[in-house]
Protein backbone atom coordinates (compact mmCIF):
# COMPACT_ATOMS: atom_id res chain seq x y z
CA UNK A 1 0.00 0.00 0.00
CA UNK A 2 2.72 2.75 0.99
CA UNK A 3 4.37 1.83 -2.32
CA UNK A 4 1.68 2.16 -4.52
CA UNK A 5 1.07 5.67 -2.67
CA UNK A 6 4.64 6.55 -3.25
CA UNK A 7 4.15 5.64 -6.84
CA UNK A 8 1.30 8.12 -6.92
CA UNK A 9 2.57 11.04 -5.02
CA UNK A 10 6.02 10.78 -7.37
CA UNK A 11 4.07 10.78 -10.33
CA UNK A 12 1.70 13.79 -9.02
CA UNK A 13 4.73 15.76 -7.75
CA UNK A 14 5.37 15.48 -11.27
CA UNK A 15 2.40 16.55 -13.18
CA UNK A 16 2.72 19.50 -10.40
CA UNK A 17 6.18 20.55 -11.98
CA UNK A 18 4.83 19.99 -15.27
CA UNK A 19 2.07 22.38 -14.94
CA UNK A 20 3.12 24.95 -13.08
CA UNK A 21 6.11 25.20 -15.37
CA UNK A 22 3.51 25.18 -18.70
CA UNK A 23 1.45 27.76 -16.72
CA UNK A 24 4.43 29.86 -15.99
CA UNK A 25 3.45 30.90 -12.39
CA UNK A 26 1.90 29.31 -9.81
CA UNK A 27 2.68 28.12 -6.25
CA UNK A 28 5.17 25.04 -6.22
CA UNK A 29 6.28 25.28 -2.49
CA UNK A 30 2.89 24.64 -0.92
CA UNK A 31 1.75 21.98 -3.73
CA UNK A 32 4.55 19.76 -2.83
CA UNK A 33 4.37 19.99 0.98
CA UNK A 34 0.58 18.46 0.70
CA UNK A 35 1.36 16.10 -1.78
CA UNK A 36 1.45 13.29 0.38
CA UNK A 37 -1.43 14.15 1.84
CA UNK A 38 -3.72 14.70 -0.65
CA UNK A 39 -2.73 11.50 -2.78
CA UNK A 40 -3.20 9.42 0.52
CA UNK A 41 -6.56 11.46 0.61
CA UNK A 42 -7.23 10.58 -2.93
CA UNK A 43 -6.26 6.93 -2.83
CA UNK A 44 -7.06 5.44 0.59
CA UNK A 45 -9.08 7.97 2.80
CA UNK A 46 -11.91 9.55 0.81
CA UNK A 47 -14.24 7.38 -1.67
CA UNK A 48 -13.78 9.68 -5.03
CA UNK A 49 -12.67 6.49 -7.04
CA UNK A 50 -15.47 5.10 -5.82
CA UNK A 51 -17.85 7.85 -7.45
CA UNK A 52 -15.33 8.17 -10.38
CA UNK A 53 -16.44 4.07 -11.18
CA UNK A 54 -20.23 5.37 -10.39
CA UNK A 55 -19.71 8.15 -13.01
CA UNK A 56 -21.66 9.75 -10.47
CA UNK A 57 -22.95 13.46 -10.91
CA UNK A 58 -20.47 15.47 -8.93
CA UNK A 59 -22.43 18.23 -7.99
CA UNK A 60 -25.36 16.13 -6.58
CA UNK A 61 -25.51 17.29 -2.55
CA UNK A 62 -27.79 13.68 -2.14
CA UNK A 63 -24.85 11.58 -3.17
CA UNK A 64 -22.57 10.01 0.00
CA UNK A 65 -19.44 11.46 -1.72
CA UNK A 66 -16.47 12.86 0.86
CA UNK A 67 -16.02 16.65 0.13
CA UNK A 68 -12.88 18.37 0.21
CA UNK A 69 -12.27 21.76 0.88
CA UNK A 70 -8.89 23.05 0.49
CA UNK A 71 -8.46 26.11 2.38
CA UNK A 72 -4.91 26.85 1.90
CA UNK A 73 -5.97 27.91 -2.36
CA UNK A 74 -3.11 28.00 -3.59
CA UNK A 75 -1.58 24.79 -3.23
CA UNK A 76 -4.47 23.73 -5.58
CA UNK A 77 -1.78 22.23 -8.37
CA UNK A 78 -1.76 19.67 -6.24
CA UNK A 79 -5.24 18.50 -6.10
CA UNK A 80 -5.57 19.28 -10.30
CA UNK A 81 -2.74 17.10 -10.11
CA UNK A 82 -4.01 14.39 -8.12
CA UNK A 83 -7.55 14.27 -10.13
CA UNK A 84 -5.36 13.61 -13.04
CA UNK A 85 -3.20 10.72 -11.47
CA UNK A 86 -6.42 9.06 -10.65
CA UNK A 87 -7.96 9.57 -14.16
CA UNK A 88 -10.77 11.96 -13.10
CA UNK A 89 -9.23 14.57 -15.43
CA UNK A 90 -7.01 14.50 -18.59
CA UNK A 91 -3.57 15.82 -18.79
CA UNK A 92 -4.84 18.07 -21.36
CA UNK A 93 -7.34 19.89 -18.65
CA UNK A 94 -4.38 19.95 -16.05
CA UNK A 95 -2.17 21.40 -18.59
CA UNK A 96 -4.70 24.44 -18.71
CA UNK A 97 -4.21 25.32 -15.51
CA UNK A 98 -3.72 29.25 -15.38
CA UNK A 99 -4.80 29.69 -18.65
CA UNK A 100 -7.45 31.82 -20.16
CA UNK A 101 -10.57 30.18 -20.36
CA UNK A 102 -9.88 27.03 -18.03
CA UNK A 103 -11.92 26.04 -14.92
CA UNK A 104 -8.62 25.40 -13.50
CA UNK A 105 -8.14 28.55 -12.04
CA UNK A 106 -5.12 30.00 -9.91
CA UNK A 107 -7.27 28.96 -6.74
CA UNK A 108 -10.01 26.97 -6.20
CA UNK A 109 -12.98 27.86 -8.37
CA UNK A 110 -16.06 25.30 -7.51
CA UNK A 111 -18.41 27.19 -9.89
CA UNK A 112 -16.00 26.82 -13.02
CA UNK A 113 -14.74 23.47 -11.73
CA UNK A 114 -17.12 20.63 -10.87
CA UNK A 115 -14.17 18.64 -8.37
CA UNK A 116 -13.93 21.63 -6.13
CA UNK A 117 -15.94 21.86 -2.78
CA UNK A 118 -15.40 24.89 -2.30
CA UNK A 119 -13.75 28.13 -3.74
CA UNK A 120 -10.48 29.48 -2.07
CA UNK A 121 -7.53 31.61 -2.05
CA UNK A 122 -8.20 34.29 0.47
CA UNK A 123 -7.05 32.86 3.68
CA UNK A 124 -9.16 31.64 6.75
CA UNK A 125 -12.17 30.68 5.57
CA UNK A 126 -12.31 27.58 4.10
CA UNK A 127 -12.37 25.80 7.51
CA UNK A 128 -15.71 27.01 7.76
CA UNK A 129 -17.16 26.22 4.94
CA UNK A 130 -16.33 22.78 5.59
CA UNK A 131 -17.99 22.69 9.15
CA UNK A 132 -21.25 24.25 7.40
CA UNK A 133 -21.03 21.07 4.81
CA UNK A 134 -20.48 18.59 7.91
CA UNK A 135 -23.39 19.83 9.59
CA UNK A 136 -25.40 20.11 6.65
CA UNK A 137 -23.92 16.51 5.82
CA UNK A 138 -25.15 15.35 9.37
CA UNK A 139 -28.69 17.01 9.43
CA UNK A 140 -29.47 15.26 6.03
CA UNK A 141 -27.89 11.49 8.18
CA UNK A 142 -25.36 11.01 5.78
CA UNK A 143 -22.29 9.09 6.60
CA UNK A 144 -19.66 10.80 4.09
CA UNK A 145 -16.88 13.26 5.65
CA UNK A 146 -15.33 16.59 4.67
CA UNK A 147 -11.86 16.87 4.46
CA UNK A 148 -10.28 19.91 5.01
CA UNK A 149 -6.71 21.08 4.62
CA UNK A 150 -5.36 24.84 6.26
CA UNK A 151 -1.94 26.18 6.15
CA UNK A 152 0.16 26.74 9.05
CA UNK A 153 0.57 30.19 8.11
CA UNK A 154 -3.29 30.54 7.48
CA UNK A 155 -3.70 29.54 11.02
CA UNK A 156 -2.66 33.59 11.70
CA UNK A 157 -6.63 34.41 10.12
CA UNK A 158 -9.17 34.93 13.43
CA UNK A 159 -11.79 33.57 11.35
CA UNK A 160 -9.63 29.77 11.56
CA UNK A 161 -9.93 29.99 15.31
CA UNK A 162 -13.78 31.12 15.22
CA UNK A 163 -14.36 28.06 13.53
CA UNK A 164 -12.18 26.13 15.84
CA UNK A 165 -14.27 27.16 18.92
CA UNK A 166 -17.24 26.23 17.10
CA UNK A 167 -16.60 22.83 15.61
CA UNK A 168 -15.85 20.93 19.07
CA UNK A 169 -18.78 23.02 20.99
CA UNK A 170 -21.19 21.27 18.37
CA UNK A 171 -19.25 17.90 17.77
CA UNK A 172 -18.83 17.99 14.43
CA UNK A 173 -16.79 14.69 14.49
CA UNK A 174 -17.42 14.16 10.81
CA UNK A 175 -14.44 16.62 9.66
CA UNK A 176 -11.20 16.23 9.46
CA UNK A 177 -8.98 19.24 9.15
CA UNK A 178 -5.31 18.81 8.42
CA UNK A 179 -3.13 21.68 8.81
CA UNK A 180 -0.34 21.71 6.84
CA UNK A 181 2.49 22.90 8.72
CA UNK A 182 5.66 23.64 6.59
CA UNK A 183 6.99 26.36 8.69
CA UNK A 184 6.99 29.21 6.34
CA UNK A 185 4.51 31.92 4.81
CA UNK A 186 4.67 33.78 1.65
CA UNK A 187 7.25 36.36 3.20
CA UNK A 188 9.30 33.86 5.27
CA UNK A 189 9.92 31.80 8.38
CA UNK A 190 6.40 31.71 10.17
CA UNK A 191 8.76 31.65 13.31
CA UNK A 192 10.11 35.51 12.39
CA UNK A 193 7.14 36.92 11.55
CA UNK A 194 3.59 35.51 13.56
CA UNK A 195 5.02 32.76 15.54
CA UNK A 196 2.12 30.34 16.21
CA UNK A 197 3.79 29.47 19.57
CA UNK A 198 2.10 25.82 21.45
CA UNK A 199 0.50 25.23 18.34
CA UNK A 200 -1.27 21.60 18.99
CA UNK A 201 -1.89 23.01 22.72
CA UNK A 202 -3.91 25.54 21.01
CA UNK A 203 -6.21 23.10 18.74
CA UNK A 204 -6.33 20.98 22.32
CA UNK A 205 -6.87 23.90 24.40
CA UNK A 206 -10.14 24.55 22.17
CA UNK A 207 -11.43 20.77 22.14
CA UNK A 208 -10.05 18.95 19.46
CA UNK A 209 -8.62 15.66 19.08
CA UNK A 210 -4.91 16.75 17.82
CA UNK A 211 -2.61 14.87 15.95
CA UNK A 212 0.66 15.63 15.30
CA UNK A 213 2.86 13.25 12.08
CA UNK A 214 5.38 13.93 9.65
CA UNK A 215 3.22 14.88 6.81
CA UNK A 216 5.26 12.60 4.30
CA UNK A 217 5.31 9.80 5.98
CA UNK A 218 2.46 7.34 4.59
CA UNK A 219 1.90 4.85 7.83
CA UNK A 220 1.72 8.09 9.59
CA UNK A 221 -0.58 9.72 7.84
CA UNK A 222 -2.71 6.65 7.39
CA UNK A 223 -2.77 5.76 11.12
CA UNK A 224 -4.08 9.66 11.70
CA UNK A 225 -7.04 8.75 9.23
CA UNK A 226 -8.20 5.99 11.16
CA UNK A 227 -8.08 7.59 14.49
CA UNK A 228 -9.86 10.75 13.27
CA UNK A 229 -12.18 8.29 11.75
CA UNK A 230 -12.95 6.54 15.08
CA UNK A 231 -12.63 9.55 17.07
CA UNK A 232 -16.74 10.31 18.14
CA UNK A 233 -18.15 13.47 19.31
CA UNK A 234 -15.18 15.61 18.97
CA UNK A 235 -13.18 16.72 15.36
CA UNK A 236 -9.62 16.07 14.65
CA UNK A 237 -6.94 18.32 13.93
CA UNK A 238 -4.03 16.68 12.43
CA UNK A 239 -0.99 18.88 12.29
CA UNK A 240 0.75 17.34 9.87
CA UNK A 241 4.74 18.50 9.62
CA UNK A 242 5.43 19.29 6.39
CA UNK A 243 8.10 20.73 4.11
CA UNK A 244 7.47 23.79 1.90
CA UNK A 245 8.65 22.33 -1.63
CA UNK A 246 9.56 18.75 -0.50
CA UNK A 247 10.41 16.61 -4.39
CA UNK A 248 9.81 13.61 -1.95
CA UNK A 249 13.10 12.76 -0.51
CA UNK A 250 13.72 15.09 1.50
CA UNK A 251 15.05 17.90 -1.29
CA UNK A 252 13.40 21.41 -1.75
CA UNK A 253 12.58 22.41 -4.92
CA UNK A 254 13.70 25.49 -5.65
CA UNK A 255 14.54 26.03 -2.00
CA UNK A 256 11.17 25.69 -1.03
CA UNK A 257 9.81 28.74 -3.18
CA UNK A 258 6.67 29.99 -2.25
CA UNK A 259 5.82 31.68 -5.74
CA UNK A 260 6.52 32.60 -8.90
CA UNK A 261 7.87 31.41 -11.80
CA UNK A 262 10.09 28.10 -12.35
CA UNK A 263 13.16 27.96 -13.95
CA UNK A 264 14.04 25.88 -17.12
CA UNK A 265 17.23 24.09 -14.79
CA UNK A 266 15.41 23.57 -11.90
CA UNK A 267 12.64 22.36 -13.51
CA UNK A 268 14.23 19.67 -15.65
CA UNK A 269 16.72 18.75 -12.66
CA UNK A 270 13.99 17.97 -10.76
CA UNK A 271 11.92 16.18 -13.34
CA UNK A 272 14.98 13.76 -13.78
CA UNK A 273 14.96 13.32 -10.26
CA UNK A 274 11.43 12.59 -10.16
CA UNK A 275 11.66 10.50 -13.23
CA UNK A 276 14.70 8.08 -12.14
CA UNK A 277 12.64 7.29 -8.28
CA UNK A 278 15.48 8.56 -6.44
CA UNK B 1 -52.12 52.94 6.24
CA UNK B 2 -52.65 50.31 8.65
CA UNK B 3 -50.99 49.34 12.11
CA UNK B 4 -47.29 49.79 12.43
CA UNK B 5 -45.22 47.15 13.41
CA UNK B 6 -41.07 46.44 12.07
CA UNK B 7 -40.12 44.87 8.92
CA UNK B 8 -37.99 42.53 11.58
CA UNK B 9 -40.88 41.60 12.94
CA UNK B 10 -42.46 40.18 9.78
CA UNK B 11 -39.18 38.18 9.20
CA UNK B 12 -39.20 36.21 12.45
CA UNK B 13 -42.98 35.53 12.15
CA UNK B 14 -42.76 34.15 8.93
CA UNK B 15 -39.81 31.95 9.33
CA UNK B 16 -41.35 30.16 12.49
CA UNK B 17 -44.41 29.80 9.73
CA UNK B 18 -42.42 28.72 7.03
CA UNK B 19 -40.19 26.36 9.24
CA UNK B 20 -43.17 23.84 9.53
CA UNK B 21 -43.43 23.75 5.95
CA UNK B 22 -39.98 24.10 4.60
CA UNK B 23 -37.27 21.67 5.53
CA UNK B 24 -34.33 23.54 4.15
CA UNK B 25 -34.66 26.53 6.19
CA UNK B 26 -31.75 27.01 8.56
CA UNK B 27 -31.24 29.74 10.93
CA UNK B 28 -27.69 30.92 11.28
CA UNK B 29 -27.77 33.22 14.30
CA UNK B 30 -24.22 35.24 15.09
CA UNK B 31 -26.03 36.45 19.01
CA UNK B 32 -28.64 39.52 18.64
CA UNK B 33 -31.25 36.38 18.20
CA UNK B 34 -34.25 38.66 20.13
CA UNK B 35 -32.75 41.79 17.85
CA UNK B 36 -33.53 40.16 14.76
CA UNK B 37 -36.31 38.32 15.30
CA UNK B 38 -35.07 34.74 15.22
CA UNK B 39 -35.70 33.47 19.00
CA UNK B 40 -39.08 32.11 17.73
CA UNK B 41 -37.70 29.94 14.97
CA UNK B 42 -34.61 28.86 17.00
CA UNK B 43 -36.96 27.86 20.26
CA UNK B 44 -39.30 26.18 17.93
CA UNK B 45 -36.67 24.58 15.75
CA UNK B 46 -33.45 24.00 17.73
CA UNK B 47 -32.62 20.90 14.87
CA UNK B 48 -32.81 23.67 11.88
CA UNK B 49 -30.65 26.34 14.03
CA UNK B 50 -26.83 26.72 14.24
CA UNK B 51 -25.58 29.48 16.55
CA UNK B 52 -22.92 30.70 15.94
CA UNK B 53 -21.37 33.46 18.46
CA UNK B 54 -20.40 36.24 18.15
CA UNK B 55 -18.47 35.35 15.14
CA UNK B 56 -19.64 36.35 11.80
CA UNK B 57 -17.42 35.45 9.61
CA UNK B 58 -17.31 31.96 10.91
CA UNK B 59 -21.10 32.19 10.05
CA UNK B 60 -20.81 33.71 6.39
CA UNK B 61 -18.56 29.93 6.10
CA UNK B 62 -21.03 27.94 7.93
CA UNK B 63 -24.16 29.40 6.44
CA UNK B 64 -21.82 28.84 3.35
CA UNK B 65 -21.62 24.78 3.36
CA UNK B 66 -25.23 24.68 4.72
CA UNK B 67 -26.55 26.39 1.33
CA UNK B 68 -23.86 23.55 -1.09
CA UNK B 69 -25.48 20.61 1.15
CA UNK B 70 -29.05 21.90 -0.41
CA UNK B 71 -30.40 24.03 2.69
CA UNK B 72 -31.63 27.48 2.48
CA UNK B 73 -29.85 29.31 5.15
CA UNK B 74 -30.93 32.63 6.73
CA UNK B 75 -27.93 34.04 8.29
CA UNK B 76 -29.11 36.73 10.81
CA UNK B 77 -27.07 39.66 11.96
CA UNK B 78 -27.31 43.51 12.45
CA UNK B 79 -26.56 44.85 8.44
CA UNK B 80 -23.76 46.55 9.60
CA UNK B 81 -22.08 43.89 11.42
CA UNK B 82 -22.67 41.28 8.71
CA UNK B 83 -21.86 43.17 5.94
CA UNK B 84 -18.53 44.22 7.33
CA UNK B 85 -17.60 40.78 6.29
CA UNK B 86 -17.59 41.51 2.29
CA UNK B 87 -14.11 38.90 2.02
CA UNK B 88 -15.99 36.53 3.37
CA UNK B 89 -19.15 36.93 1.48
CA UNK B 90 -17.25 37.35 -1.55
CA UNK B 91 -15.43 33.98 -1.45
CA UNK B 92 -18.21 31.63 0.87
CA UNK B 93 -21.01 32.54 -0.25
CA UNK B 94 -20.76 34.75 -4.11
CA UNK B 95 -18.20 33.02 -6.05
CA UNK B 96 -19.28 29.78 -4.52
CA UNK B 97 -22.66 30.91 -5.73
CA UNK B 98 -24.12 29.13 -2.44
CA UNK B 99 -27.66 30.25 -1.87
CA UNK B 100 -27.52 32.05 1.36
CA UNK B 101 -29.88 34.66 2.41
CA UNK B 102 -27.92 37.54 4.28
CA UNK B 103 -30.44 39.39 6.65
CA UNK B 104 -29.36 42.36 7.95
CA UNK B 105 -31.10 44.35 10.34
CA UNK B 106 -30.78 47.55 12.36
CA UNK B 107 -30.55 49.11 8.87
CA UNK B 108 -30.17 53.17 8.89
CA UNK B 109 -30.01 55.83 11.21
CA UNK B 110 -33.83 55.16 11.87
CA UNK B 111 -31.95 52.24 14.28
CA UNK B 112 -31.61 55.84 16.75
CA UNK B 113 -29.68 56.41 19.98
CA UNK B 114 -27.46 53.08 19.54
CA UNK B 115 -25.46 55.16 17.25
CA UNK B 116 -23.11 55.34 14.09
CA UNK B 117 -21.02 51.88 14.75
CA UNK B 118 -24.16 49.94 15.31
CA UNK B 119 -26.00 51.38 11.90
CA UNK B 120 -26.15 49.67 8.76
CA UNK B 121 -25.53 52.83 6.50
CA UNK B 122 -22.95 50.98 4.08
CA UNK B 123 -24.36 47.72 3.66
CA UNK B 124 -26.60 48.45 0.40
CA UNK B 125 -23.76 49.82 -1.38
CA UNK B 126 -21.55 46.77 -0.70
CA UNK B 127 -23.86 44.17 -1.87
CA UNK B 128 -24.08 45.80 -4.62
CA UNK B 129 -20.91 45.22 -5.42
CA UNK B 130 -21.27 40.88 -5.19
CA UNK B 131 -21.63 39.67 -8.40
CA UNK B 132 -24.96 37.32 -8.53
CA UNK B 133 -25.88 38.79 -5.17
CA UNK B 134 -29.73 40.70 -5.21
CA UNK B 135 -30.54 43.06 -2.54
CA UNK B 136 -34.27 43.45 -1.39
CA UNK B 137 -35.07 45.76 0.96
CA UNK B 138 -38.99 45.53 1.83
CA UNK B 139 -41.03 48.46 2.89
CA UNK B 140 -43.75 47.07 5.25
CA UNK B 141 -45.18 44.27 7.00
CA UNK B 142 -47.03 42.66 4.69
CA UNK B 143 -44.52 43.09 2.26
CA UNK B 144 -41.75 41.60 4.38
CA UNK B 145 -44.11 38.56 4.44
CA UNK B 146 -44.21 38.12 0.86
CA UNK B 147 -40.58 38.67 0.26
CA UNK B 148 -39.48 35.93 2.87
CA UNK B 149 -42.02 33.32 1.44
CA UNK B 150 -40.51 34.49 -1.83
CA UNK B 151 -36.62 34.09 -0.77
CA UNK B 152 -37.58 30.51 1.18
CA UNK B 153 -38.23 28.86 -1.97
CA UNK B 154 -35.31 30.04 -3.71
CA UNK B 155 -31.53 29.09 -4.29
CA UNK B 156 -30.55 32.01 -4.77
CA UNK B 157 -27.03 34.13 -2.68
CA UNK B 158 -29.45 37.57 -1.91
CA UNK B 159 -29.05 40.37 1.15
CA UNK B 160 -32.17 41.21 2.98
CA UNK B 161 -32.38 44.87 4.45
CA UNK B 162 -34.29 45.50 6.97
CA UNK B 163 -35.78 47.82 9.74
CA UNK B 164 -35.82 47.90 13.77
CA UNK B 165 -38.81 50.99 13.61
CA UNK B 166 -41.94 49.97 13.35
CA UNK B 167 -43.55 51.50 9.65
CA UNK B 168 -47.20 51.75 8.39
CA UNK B 169 -48.64 49.75 5.57
CA UNK B 170 -47.99 51.14 2.66
CA UNK B 171 -49.42 48.74 0.20
CA UNK B 172 -52.96 47.45 -0.42
CA UNK B 173 -54.14 44.45 1.64
CA UNK B 174 -54.52 42.56 -2.41
CA UNK B 175 -50.95 42.98 -2.86
CA UNK B 176 -48.64 40.96 -4.29
CA UNK B 177 -44.89 41.18 -4.40
CA UNK B 178 -42.74 40.78 -7.62
CA UNK B 179 -39.20 40.23 -7.32
CA UNK B 180 -37.20 43.45 -9.52
CA UNK B 181 -40.42 45.32 -10.04
CA UNK B 182 -40.76 48.74 -8.50
CA UNK B 183 -44.35 49.48 -7.23
CA UNK B 184 -46.41 52.49 -8.29
CA UNK B 185 -47.71 53.68 -5.02
CA UNK B 186 -49.41 57.30 -6.24
CA UNK B 187 -49.02 58.20 -9.75
CA UNK B 188 -47.62 62.02 -10.70
CA UNK B 189 -46.28 63.98 -13.91
CA UNK B 190 -44.17 66.38 -12.28
CA UNK B 191 -41.32 64.67 -10.39
CA UNK B 192 -40.39 61.14 -9.24
CA UNK B 193 -39.90 60.00 -5.85
CA UNK B 194 -38.01 56.59 -5.38
CA UNK B 195 -37.77 55.38 -2.22
CA UNK B 196 -37.14 51.75 -0.71
CA UNK B 197 -37.60 50.38 2.82
CA UNK B 198 -38.32 52.54 5.80
CA UNK B 199 -38.67 55.51 4.09
CA UNK B 200 -41.66 54.81 1.65
CA UNK B 201 -44.42 55.84 4.24
CA UNK B 202 -42.38 59.37 4.59
CA UNK B 203 -42.66 60.08 0.71
CA UNK B 204 -46.36 59.01 0.65
CA UNK B 205 -47.13 61.49 2.94
CA UNK B 206 -45.01 64.19 1.38
CA UNK B 207 -46.76 63.49 -1.77
CA UNK B 208 -49.61 64.26 -0.55
CA UNK B 209 -48.71 67.44 0.99
CA UNK B 210 -47.00 68.16 -2.04
CA UNK B 211 -50.56 67.56 -3.98
CA UNK B 212 -52.06 70.52 -1.56
CA UNK B 213 -49.32 73.06 -2.76
CA UNK B 214 -49.74 72.28 -6.23
CA UNK B 215 -46.71 69.67 -7.23
CA UNK B 216 -47.85 66.46 -8.75
CA UNK B 217 -45.36 63.82 -7.67
CA UNK B 218 -45.28 60.12 -8.67
CA UNK B 219 -44.13 57.57 -5.32
CA UNK B 220 -42.46 54.55 -5.98
CA UNK B 221 -41.68 51.61 -4.27
CA UNK B 222 -38.05 50.04 -4.81
CA UNK B 223 -38.09 46.75 -2.99
CA UNK B 224 -36.25 44.99 -5.01
CA UNK B 225 -32.36 46.91 -5.71
CA UNK B 226 -30.66 44.29 -7.38
CA UNK B 227 -31.94 43.58 -10.00
CA UNK B 228 -33.43 46.82 -10.02
CA UNK B 229 -36.57 47.56 -12.55
CA UNK B 230 -34.81 49.41 -14.79
CA UNK B 231 -37.62 49.83 -17.42
CA UNK B 232 -39.57 51.75 -14.79
CA UNK B 233 -36.85 54.40 -14.31
CA UNK B 234 -35.99 55.03 -17.34
CA UNK B 235 -40.00 55.40 -17.79
CA UNK B 236 -40.21 58.02 -14.89
CA UNK B 237 -37.02 59.38 -15.99
CA UNK B 238 -38.39 60.61 -19.27
CA UNK B 239 -42.00 61.18 -18.02
CA UNK B 240 -41.34 63.42 -14.69
CA UNK B 241 -38.81 66.78 -15.09
CA UNK B 242 -36.74 65.11 -12.09
CA UNK B 243 -35.89 62.06 -9.99
CA UNK B 244 -35.23 62.56 -6.09
CA UNK B 245 -33.88 58.97 -4.55
CA UNK B 246 -34.68 58.68 -0.56
CA UNK B 247 -33.23 55.84 1.66
CA UNK B 248 -31.84 55.88 5.17
CA UNK B 249 -28.64 54.66 3.58
CA UNK B 250 -25.96 56.16 2.83
CA UNK B 251 -25.95 58.09 -0.35
CA UNK B 252 -23.38 57.02 -2.11
CA UNK B 253 -24.03 53.03 -3.29
CA UNK B 254 -27.90 53.26 -2.94
CA UNK B 255 -30.52 53.93 -4.35
CA UNK B 256 -29.70 57.76 -5.90
CA UNK B 257 -26.19 55.88 -7.59
CA UNK B 258 -28.18 53.19 -8.81
CA UNK B 259 -30.65 55.54 -10.40
CA UNK B 260 -27.97 58.26 -11.98
CA UNK B 261 -26.27 55.00 -13.59
CA UNK B 262 -29.08 53.94 -14.66
CA UNK B 263 -30.38 57.41 -16.85
CA UNK B 264 -26.78 58.42 -17.18
CA UNK B 265 -26.04 55.45 -19.37
CA UNK B 266 -29.48 55.63 -21.04
CA UNK B 267 -28.28 59.47 -22.09
CA UNK B 268 -31.44 60.82 -20.87
CA UNK B 269 -30.74 64.20 -19.12
CA UNK B 270 -33.51 64.01 -16.24
CA UNK B 271 -31.49 65.13 -12.86
CA UNK B 272 -31.17 63.06 -10.00
CA UNK B 273 -30.91 64.00 -6.64
CA UNK B 274 -30.61 62.48 -3.41
CA UNK B 275 -31.61 62.36 -0.04
CA UNK B 276 -29.97 60.55 2.52
CA UNK B 277 -26.62 60.02 5.31
CA UNK B 278 -23.61 62.11 4.39
CA UNK B 279 -21.56 61.25 7.38
CA UNK B 280 -20.92 58.48 9.97
CA UNK B 281 -24.35 59.12 11.63
CA UNK B 282 -25.16 59.89 14.81
CA UNK B 283 -27.42 59.38 17.98
CA UNK B 284 -30.67 60.62 18.63
CA UNK B 285 -34.30 59.50 18.55
CA UNK B 286 -34.89 58.05 15.38
CA UNK B 287 -37.57 61.36 14.54
CA UNK B 288 -34.58 64.16 15.04
CA UNK B 289 -32.24 61.94 12.92
CA UNK B 290 -34.57 61.73 9.61
CA UNK B 291 -35.70 65.46 10.30
CA UNK B 292 -31.15 66.00 10.34
CA UNK B 293 -30.82 63.97 6.95
CA UNK B 294 -33.95 64.71 5.49
CA UNK B 295 -35.92 61.44 5.12
CA UNK B 296 -39.19 62.82 7.07
CA UNK B 297 -41.74 64.12 5.57
CA UNK B 298 -40.94 67.60 5.78
CA UNK B 299 -37.43 66.90 4.58
CA UNK B 300 -38.53 65.48 0.95
CA UNK B 301 -41.37 67.93 0.74
CA UNK B 302 -38.81 70.92 0.92
CA UNK B 303 -36.02 69.29 -1.10
CA UNK B 304 -38.50 68.78 -4.19
CA UNK B 305 -40.33 72.47 -3.60
CA UNK B 306 -36.70 73.89 -3.69
CA UNK B 307 -35.97 71.27 -6.99
CA UNK B 308 -39.29 72.51 -8.23
CA UNK B 309 -38.19 76.65 -7.95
Amino acid sequence: MGGDLREHARNIRKLILESIYLAGSGHPGASLSITDIVTALMFEEMNWLEFKEKKANWRDTDIPRDRFVLSKGHGIPAWYATLTDAGIISKEELYSLRKFGSPLQGHPDRVRFQYIDSSGGALGQGLSVAIGRAIGLKSKQMSCRVYCIIGDGESQEGQIWEAAMFAPNKQVDNLLCIIDHNKYQQDGRIEDIMPLESFPSKWKAFGWNVLEIDGHNFTEILTAFRNARETKRKPTAIIAHTLKGNLGNGQLFMKGLHAGKIDKDSYENAMEMLENGK
Amino acid sequence: MGNSKATREAFGDTLVELGEKNENIVVVSCDLEGSTKVEGFIKKFPDKSVRCGIAEANGVGISAGLALEGFRPFLCSFGHFITGKYLEMFQSIAYNQAGVVIVGTHSGVSIGQDGPTQMGLRDIGVMRLLHNMSVIQPADYNETKQVVEYLASKTFPVYLRLGRKAVPEINSSDYKFEFGKGVVLRDGKDFTILATGTVVSSALEASKELSSKGIDTRVINIHTLKPIDKELILKCAKETKGILAIDDHYIIGSLGSIAAEIIAENGIPTPVHACGVKDFGQSGAPEELYREYGLDKEGIVNKIIKLYD
